[in-house]
């Protein structure tokens, strides 16, 4: 059974999401409880592998027995339970997240279909994260990406269909771009087991189909992962989706395609082929990464829609990611691990901050945050604690990757890259301040004649979001502070990592 | 040196965090309220003192809480020069909150419980900056400071307060993210620790050209030691309730500044290594600028408040000016001077907050007189002021005295002019409010008869001011402490 585990880490949910409309169909409320335990019990199944992982080291499962390379292998070592970990947690928090959420942006008869697909999403991206074989990665791509076109059409508003169907275009596309590069990869070694592609591979590094290989497969996953200018499909997407499948989104579904990226980077290509590539690959992926950083802030700044503000702000934190990756030496690869993790807490905290709000009062729009911090005082505390922790202040998540990305610059003589990471920060002080401000300074619309006296203090009625979407939401925004002052656990993990990768 | 490992350190900045959180829950009820913060000042005060006779004796304390990541460690170590600040602090916060006690009833402010709150966190961080023993640790609990402290400048919550406040957070988070911070990142990218050291920790590990830059964004970044140019931020606060002016002059807020300064200069860069490439120099200047600009800017401001932020600007800059001499002298009539200036300033805005509770005048021009309503006050006005001039026997004398000495060790003649002329313009704009409020006759119609605000204001008010005139009489108490501090900057010469 235990041997099993990384088999029924995507089996359970795989076939819970089949029976979930057949549950749905005896009572709706049933739904809920299936994909919440169901998650659940692919949180701990992760923690058990990750306790297997740090005392044995790599996990092999084969499935079904058959030997890699001729079978599907999954492979799990410290890059891919790292990631594990955060996404099944988060998949976790969401579902439960989900409860109250759905009731108001989901219809009603909808329900259990959305917790099926839902289920699909977390099977699919769990997949592309444990497996040993890049093939199965397009499979499990696929699984993921069609599942999150469902769950974005699924919002109430009519752009929903519209953002969905935009991003199952862009989605195709990058997807097929993937899939070009595994063929060409198969054409040349003929074999798809990543392990083994690894050992074969360097022979062919001086072909031009090598190369080709490479670069379809690079663009296909930029265009997953939102780098700018790849990102459209994002900002749309989350804005209209359901807030809980923008916050699992926002944490989960960009942080899978980093790891791919960071896996064919690294593993199944090696830093011998950046050095004899005909163009200077790392130079353009750190150009794409800066105007990344510097477009997502900017274009952050001019939003009125929190949602959209949120995800242009990703679009930012993405190029960070990406800053690390290109970097190319062990405390820019423990950057961007340890900011997976750091995203996934803080952005996660922020779209469940939103759902909250919009269940309260409905409006996303920024200036109806004027005035919420006396209506929703807990929400709005955990609000904060992510917008500080994005800021970068130190004792926050934020701060340990920005830290670990500027010392990497300076390792590798790009000290200029510090000023820009401190621009940015300094954006995204702005972009967030704007909303503190709304939300602890200023008085709630309608309501301005009321303030200002010292008599006529009255205080607002405290309507707090309910419990079912407050604990997430501030377990979460504890976390951005626990991992913040206890940073040493995820980064050792992450260099341990960071060490195989870059070997 | 010995150290001894206690976790004393960390009571002392726990406990006004604890009654934070009694705070909150007693809003209902302010005498319960009051009570708590009254009992944190008090422990907070014994503890503090409790550690006094450790230091005294020449050893140093030290805790160890938790390491964030390689290099970057939250730690405290309390030593001499901490003690002055930390003493300082505590000290007055027990003054304070008597005096803010009497202010808030007396105005019957809104959102006392808030206020409360502010306070005790902003003493707790002053703490937390006091027994820093890194540079990390000291930059988390500088910026919480300016967060809480900027709740309470925005207290009013008037579109005024707002503003002002705004520039306040504007100023101070802006340079410590952008100076401050990236300074400390090269610290640490250049000399592999941010651990404070008697010598300095920066001494050959990188060119002069890189350790100048450091200096010059330390120096850039610390904003709330108020060097001109980021110096604005300091009168735009002044629309915050006096209390607030009070410990952010005396204590929480530009002391903490200052400390900061002399502590990076003495630990992070080292006596040594400051004076070889001639850095300190250059500092002296221009604080002698910040100095003399500050003193004629304070002359114009007829509201008082303002005069007196002005005030602290130039009187700041002469902590650095001090430090900046690195010698002994200098050294020790900057660290004193932290504590001197403290109990002078905070009389003065302690009278300025009395007069306008007892007559809502905020302006110098309307204080004629004033002097024979509210004698008490206006005499601890008049002690406050005298020993911002530094007329004996008042404390201000002390420091300007071992101040002269300084720039004598240092051969900086020039300097010398600065603060004989600093000295008269101190005079000139303090003197003519003493002479009006006593000897200048009242525009009619005023009440007569003596008229003093609540007891609770007044009795702070000659606590702080006798206490001017006990850093005169009882310096040697405070010169043991510094000099241990100045001793283990320079490497036990002294």
């Amino acid at each position: 059974m235990i041997k099993h585990l990384p088999a029924l880490l995507i089996v359970i949910p795989l076939l819970v999401a089949i029976i979930t409309p057949l549950i749905g169909r005896i009572n709706r409320a049933l739904s809920w409880y299936t994909a919440t335990i169901t998650t659940f019990i692919s949180f701990v199944i992760s923690l058990s592998l990750l306790k297997t992982v740090l005392e044995q080291g790599r996990i092999s499962y084969w499935m079904s027995g058959w030997e890699p390379p001729w079978g599907i292998e999954y492979a799990i070592d410290y890059l891919n339970i790292f990631v594990l970990i955060i996404i099944s947690f988060m998949a976790f928090v969401g579902a439960i997240y989900s409860k109250k959420n759905i009731d108001i942006e989901i219809d009603e008869e909808k329900k259990p279909f959305f917790y099926s697909v839902y289920l699909l999403f977390v099977t699919g991206i769990m997949g592309m994260t444990v497996t040993g074989d890049i093939f199965n990665i397009y499979v499990f791509l696929e699984i993921t990406s069609l599942s999150s076109y469902a769950l974005i059409a699924l919002g109430k508003k009519r752009q929903a269909l519209l953002a969905g169907f935009n991003y199952l275009i862009m989605g195709s596309i990058g997807a097929t771009f993937f899939l070009l590069g595994i063929g060409y990869l198969y054409l040349m070694t003929g074999t798809l087991n990543i392990a083994d592609l690894a050992v074969r591979l360097p022979e062919f590094y001086h072909t031009k189909a090598i190369f080709t290989a490479f670069t379809f497969l690079a663009v296909g996953l930029l265009m997953k992962l939102a780098v700018f200018p790849l990102h459209f499909w994002m900002p749309n997407a989350y804005a209209f989706a359901p807030s809980t499948i923008s916050a699992v989104m926002a944490a989960t579904g960009t942080k899978v395609a980093a790891y791919v990226l960071i896996r064919v980077m690294f593993t199944v290509f090696s830093l011998e082929f950046y050095a004899q590539a005909p163009f200077n690959i790392q130079y353009i992926l750190l150009v794409l990464a800066v105007a990344a950083i510097l477009a997502g802030s900017i274009m952050a700044l001019a939003q009125t829609d929190i949602k959209k503000m949120l995800a242009y702000s990703s679009v930012g934190q993405i190029g960070y990611i990406l800053l690390g990756i290109t970097l190319m030496n062990t405390n820019g690869m423990i950057g961007s691990l340890i900011h997976l993790l750091n995203h996934a807490l803080m952005k996660g905290t922020l779209f469940l901050v939103v759902g909250a709000v919009v269940y309260r009062t409905g409006l996303t729009s920024i200036e109806n945050f004027r005035g919420l911090g006396k209506k929703m005082p807990f929400t709005m505390a955990a609000f904060t604690i992510a917008a500080l922790s994005m800021t970068g202040v130190p004792l926050t998540v934020g701060f340990v990757s920005k830290w670990y990305l500027s010392v990497a610059s300076i390792e590798i003589g790009m000290w200029w890259l510090v000023p820009i990471i401190l621009l940015s920060s300094l954006l995204t002080a702005i972009y967030f301040w704007r909303i503190i401000d709304n939300v602890w300074f200023k008085p709630a619309l309608g309501e301005e004649g009321l303030e200002h006296g010292h008599d006529n203090h009255r205080k607002p009625k405290s309507n707090d979001a309910p419990a079912s979407m407050l604990i997430p939401t501030f377990t979460v925004a504890m976390l951005c502070l626990v991992f913040g002052v206890f940073a040493y656990g995820p980064v050792s993990l992450a260099e341990k990592a960071a060490m195989i990768l870059l070997k | 040196m010995e150290i001894i490992e206690s976790a004393r350190p960390v009571y002392a900045i726990l406990v006004s965090l604890l009654a934070v959180v009694l705070i909150s829950f007693s809003g209902k009820s302010p005498n319960l309220r009051e009570m708590w913060t009254m009992l944190a000042a008090l422990l907070k005060f014994g503890l503090v003192v409790s550690m006094l006779p450790t230091i005294l004796a020449g050893k140093v304390i030290e805790y160890h809480v938790t390491r964030v990541l390689p290099g970057l460690d939250i730690a405290f170590r309390v030593d001499s020069l901490g003690m002055v600040l930390a003493l300082t602090a505590s000290f007055l916060w027990i003054i304070t909150s008597v005096y803010a006690i009497g202010y808030m009833r007396s105005m019957d402010e809104h959102a006392q419980t808030r206020f409360f709150m502010c306070f005790a966190i902003a003493l707790s961080s002053a703490m937390g900056v006091a027994f820093s023993a890194n540079v990390f640790t000291l930059f988390v609990f500088y910026e919480i400071i300016t967060v809480t402290t900027f709740a309470l400048v925005a207290h009013e919550e008037t579109p005024e307060a707002i503003k002002g406040a705004r520039r306040y957070l504007a100023y101070l988070l802006g340079t410590s993210i952008f100076f401050f911070l990236p300074a400390m990142f090269l610290t640490y990218n250049y000399a592999g620790t941010l651990d404070f050291a008697g010598q300095g920790i920066l001494a050959g590990k990188a060119s002069y050209t890189i350790i100048s830059i450091i200096f010059v964004l330390y120096i850039a970044g610390i904003a709330k030691a108020g060097m001109m140019p980021f110096h604005s931020w300091l009168p735009a606060a002044m629309v915050a309730p006096t209390p607030v002016s009070a410990l952010l002059h005396a204590v929480a807020v530009v002391k903490v500044g200052v400390f900061t300064v002399i502590r990076i200069l003495l630990f992070v860069f080292g006596v040594d290594l400051l004076s070889k490439i001639g850095l300190g120099t250059y500092l002296a200047y221009f604080a002698s600028f910040t100095i003399i600009t500050a003193s004629i800017m304070a002359l114009r401001q007829d509201n008082l408040k303002l005069r007196l932020a002005y005030s602290t600007i130039s009187q700041l800059s002469y902590i650095i000016l001090a430090v900046a001499l690195l010698t002994p002298s200098g050294i020790t009539s900057s660290m004193m001077h932290i504590t001197i200036h403290a109990f002078g300033k905070i009389t003065l805005f302690f009278v300025a907050g009395a007069i306008y509770v007892t007559t809502h005048k905020k302006n110098v021009s309307e204080l004629n007189g004033i002097g024979r309503q509210m004698p008490f006050t206006m005499a601890a006005f008049t002690i406050g002021s005298f020993s911002m001039i530094a007329v004996p026997p008042f404390g201000g004398f002390i420091s300007k005295w071992y101040l002269i000495m300084g720039t004598f060790e240092a051969k900086l003649i020039p300097i010398l002019i600065v603060i004989v002329v600093s000295t008269l313009l101190n005079a000139a704009y303090f003197l003519p409010i003493v002479y009006a409020a006593f000897f200048k006759q009242p525009e009619s119609g005023e009440v007569h008869g003596i008229k003093e605000a609540p007891a609770l204001m007044v009795a702070p008010i000659l606590i702080t001011a006798a206490g001017v005139l006990v850093l005169f009489f009882a310096s040697p108490l405070l010169l043991n402490l510094v000099k241990i501090a100045v001793a283990s900057a320079l490497g036990g010469i002294y």
